[in-house]
């Protein structure tokens, strides 16, 4: 933790800015500008909205003065990005962190994508951030070989300097920008780079930008954004996804104190996509009168047909597809053939509910409309998207959408959808004034993309030492695309996370995916259909080891079978370089690392206490994590210890890296072990931290202890892949402290004594 | 009219005397430093401190801290160099940040009535705060930093 610290002064906070060009304001006329360009990941890329291939990503300028600054593109939700990236910059560029200045990139596809999910930044915009570093160094080392005139092979930037070592000959960096940006632009090919053992910032512990903005109450969050004149909005929206408003009655509302007047939003035209849920805002000169207002309305809502959703039901229905054949995602061998001679088959069925992001931010959102423009201040995991949003909704061009991101109270998935920015576009616009929506923390809950609910269906036959030769699995759940695309099946996308991708050396496999309709916004929640494919696929492994009484990690390692390299690339991507193969030899590291960490073959279960293990890679990383638990003889549940093991790839902030794995262990035992969101009638039924219970300090892991394996692999991805382990390996655990076999989370549900 | 002092400033406030201190704090003091999650005081997002007490301001009635001093994260430590300010940011706990002033407000008040809080007196003090995040290993420990005991 005291390990290489680097000067935040320099850095800035989220400030509101006002309206400006794309960047005239950030740089001076005197700066030199440098594009950069990105080849994004092909992982997934099918999943998100705004994927091309060829953009350009970041920008750096170094100013006269000698300061630097480095748009920072990507959101920050807490992962660390907005320091890390521009950190790749600074380190390449050999600038001096205390001179370089980070600035918030509004929206604009010049940067490319700027969707902050899929744990992709830094796989993303790791490369093209090198490229930018040190191509500005070679500028600068070429401005000053051509001033001194002497070869640029002698000329070297340290710390902010050009320094010839022959004559010890220093020029700073801000001398040299005039020059430098008159330089030939080198080609991508033939920069070269700083190597590894002089890094300053890459692979050092460094604190974020913010810190002490944050630990003092000075971090600008989107719920903190304020303009001059604003007013506030507090929305009652249809309490049925779809529903339309009959009747509405405001003249109670209107006599609280501070409420001016309602504003009645239309609802959506289907698909509902990234569009307002519509409803009657109520405006008033605080937020606290906004809610109160709102209390007093009088709305008849006309339910419409989403009113039939019933979770009970659905959930049987759901298990009800998966007993018979569903749609063949990959096949391996012939399992029907080895079902027909095989001598034991083991059946399993597991369920997972609904989940809501409930970041401790709640959505919020301020739009100003003058004329055909719209500038908004948001936390945004996507600006673009804002911009798409409102302008569709405001129907001006989207260039005349200005999108401020703020710091994210949390995102989780959540803020990359950009609904909230829509309600209060509307609204200033209708009222010709600053507008802030505020969500409540029963709106957050109530009017959530969920985490789609899902139904997984196992069965294996068995060889004589218990390992499997075949295994079909079905899983059915309502599509994550169902946003914008009413589709019946789960997509391309999710059978990549955790389904089609099982890394078991099975003869015959085979893996499912069965159609649901959705009937509530379903949208990606932290590590997404990893989480329930996970918990099916590593609970059901413990149930077969645990059939043949063997241990977990010895049947583990032979489930995983010879190390080996698994291509699951479309066809279309064949003939391609494929930088995240599925390797099995870095599954099982992860594996026997993690085992050695926890002790794993030296502890021997006793009643109530136990270790359980599942391993998952998801985001192209890999990742395995031993939980111990403590069932006490009321059956309260503790979790004393977490052990983790990821294999990321090379890694940016060994610090902040760790921060995600300690986070998603906390975020893991929220999913497993209470998180739950079921709608009757179409409602939802949960509202608030009271009835949708997060772990808190007394329910989180005591201690979380996070390995990160050294590699100099691709980039991969961080935020998310410490989830998907965390329920099966807690569920496998309590199998071994009670015999109680979790097979529907949250645990909660299962009473262990 | 009710009169309040808030980190050492007088202020007045003729609104709603059933409003809550945070949306006071917030929409008409422009002190956004304590935040909103929740509103019925499950998350502790919004803590301050009321004549020295941990209270969380969502169900804090301005009619409750007429006459009273109020301190936020602001008037914490006008240096942000408050112990737990200092071991906050020597731990890198804060991720996203949202919840960390009001786990930092929280902890002061904890430390006030127990310097030297064990691992229980900690998840008491502490449980009502929720981190999305899941920072509250490094809570744990950059309270044990700050209170001298050992990790």
């Amino acid at each position: 933790m005291k390990a290489e610290r680097m000067k935040t002064e320099a850095a800035n906070a989220v400030h509101l800015v006002s309206r400006r060009g794309f960047l005239g304001n950030i740089f001076s006329a005197g700066a030199l500008v440098l594009g950069s360009r990105l080849i994004t990941s092909d992982a997934f890329a099918a999943e998100t909205v705004d994927t091309a291939a060829w953009h350009p990503s970041v920008y750096l300028g170094l100013e006269p003065d000698g300061r630097v600054i480095i748009a920072a593109h990507r959101s920050e939700m807490g992962t660390g990005i907005r320091t890390c990236l521009p950190a790749v910059v600074a380190d390449e560029l050999e600038a001096d962190w205390k001179k370089v200045t980070i600035q918030q990139a509004i929206g604009d596809t010049k940067y490319g994508s700027q969707n902050t999910d899929g744990s992709n930044s830094i796989t993303s915009f790791y490369e093209p951030m090198r490229v930018a570093g040190a191509t500005a160094r070679v500028m600068l080392e070429g401005a000053a070989a051509a001033k001194w005139n002497v070869p640029i092979e002698e000329c070297h930037a340290k710390n902010h300097e050009v320094v010839h070592e022959k004559t010890g000959k220093k020029l700073g960096f801000g001398e040299l920008v005039a020059d430098a940006s008159k330089q030939p632009i080198p080609k991508p090919e033939s920069l070269k780079y700083k190597s590894p053992a002089d890094y300053k910032y890459v692979g050092k512990d460094f604190p974020i930008a913010d810190l002490d903005d944050i630990c003092r109450g000075k971090g600008t969050f989107g719920m903190d954004a304020k303009r001059p004149g604003m007013v506030y909005a507090s929305i009652e929206r249809p309490p049925v996804l779809g529903g339309t408003l009959k009747s509405s009655d405001d003249s109670e509302a209107k006599k609280v104190a501070g409420v001016s007047q309602t504003v009645t939003l239309p609802g959506f035209t289907p698909p509902y996509m990234f569009q307002q849920l519509g409803g009657v805002a109520v405006i008033a000169d605080n937020t606290w009168a906004a809610l109160q207002g709102r209390k007093k309305l009088k709305l008849d809502w006309d339910l419409g047909k989403n009113a039939s959703y019933d979770s009970d039901a659905y959930k049987k229905s759901l298990m009800e597809i998966n007993r018979k054949p569903c749609k063949v995602e990959r096949n391996v061998g012939d399992v029907d053939a080895a079902f027909a001679k095989a001598a034991k088959t083991i059946e399993a069925e597991y369920y997972a509910p609904h989940l809501s992001h409930a970041p401790m931010e709640p959505p919020a959102a301020v739009a100003e409309v003058k004329g055909d423009q719209c500038e908004i201040w948001t936390a945004t995991q996507n600006p673009q998207a804002v911009q798409q949003a409102v302008s569709a909704a405001l129907k001006i061009p989207l260039k005349n959408v200005t999108c401020n991101v703020t710091l994210l109270g949390g995102g989780f998935g959540r803020k990359s959808k950009p609904d909230y920015c829509v309600e209060a576009a509307l609204l200033a616009k209708q009222l010709n004034k600053p507008v802030k929506v505020v969500w409540s923390r029963e709106d957050d809950i109530r009017f959530d993309y969920y985490h789609s609910v899902a139904a997984m269906y196992m069965k294996a036959a068995t060889d004589d030492k218990g390992l499997p030769v075949a295994w079909l699995q079905r899983s059915t759940f309502p599509p994550i695309l169902s946003y914008n695309n009413p589709q019946a099946y789960g997509g391309a996308g999710a059978m990549r996370m955790g389904w089609i991708d099982v890394p078991f050396d099975i003869p015959n496999f085979r893996a499912e995916n069965g159609p649901a309709e959705a009937q509530v916004r379903i949208g990606w929640l932290r590590s997404v259909a990893n989480i329930y494919h996970a918990y099916a696929v590593h609970s059901f492994l413990d149930e077969l080891a645990a059939a043949a009484n063997r241990d977990r990690v010895e049947y583990l390692l032979a489930a995983l079978g010879t190390p080996r390299v698994i291509e699951l690339r479309p066809p279309a991507q064949a003939d391609r370089p494929n930088p995240f193969p599925i390797d099995t030899a870095r599954t099982r590291r992860v594996v026997e690392q993690v085992a050695e960490q926890s002790g794993w073959a030296k502890k021997k279960a006793s009643k109530g206490n136990a270790l359980g293990i599942a391993v998952h890679r998801s985001f192209n990383s890999y990742v395995a994590s031993v939980v111990e638990v403590q069932v006490d003889n009321a059956g309260k549940i503790t979790i004393p210890n977490v052990w983790t093991v990821a294999d990321c790839g090379k890694i940016v902030n060994p610090d902040r890296v760790k921060a995600q794995f300690e986070g998603a262990a906390v975020f893991g035992t929220s999913v497993a072990m209470m998180g739950e969101i079921t709608a009757t009638g179409g409602k939802i039924n949960q509202s608030n931290f009271n009835n949708y219970p997060v772990a808190r300090m007394n329910d989180a892991p005591f201690h979380t202890h996070v390995h990160v394996i050294a590699s100099n692999e691709a980039p991969a991805g961080v935020g998310e892949p410490g989830v998907p382990p965390m329920a099966p390996a807690l569920c496998n655990a309590i199998f071994a402290a009670t015999g109680k076999r979790i097979r529907e989370l949250p645990i909660k549900k299962t009473k262990l004594v | 009219m009710i009169q309040l002092k808030v980190n050492g400033t007088g202020r007045q406030f003729d609104g709603d005397p059933e409003m809550p201190l945070l949306w006071f704090l917030r929409d008409v003091a422009d002190l956004t430093g304590t935040k909103y999650g929740c509103g019925i005081g499950q998350c502790g997002a919004c803590t301050v401190h009321v004549d020295g007490a941990v209270a969380r301001s969502c169900l804090t009635k301005m009619s409750d801290v007429a006459g009273k001093t109020v301190t936020t994260i602001e008037g914490l430590s006008p240096k942000g160099d408050h112990p737990l300010q200092l071991a906050w940011k020597e731990n890198n706990v804060p991720q996203c940040g949202y919840c960390q002033t009001g786990q930092i407000m929280q902890a002061a008040a904890l430390l006030k009535s127990k310097p030297k809080p064990t691992d229980r007196d900690i998840d008491q003090a502490m449980s009502g705060n929720i981190c999305r995040c899941g920072t509250y290993q490094r809570i744990r420990a950059a309270i044990k930093v700050a209170a001298g005991v050992k990790a």
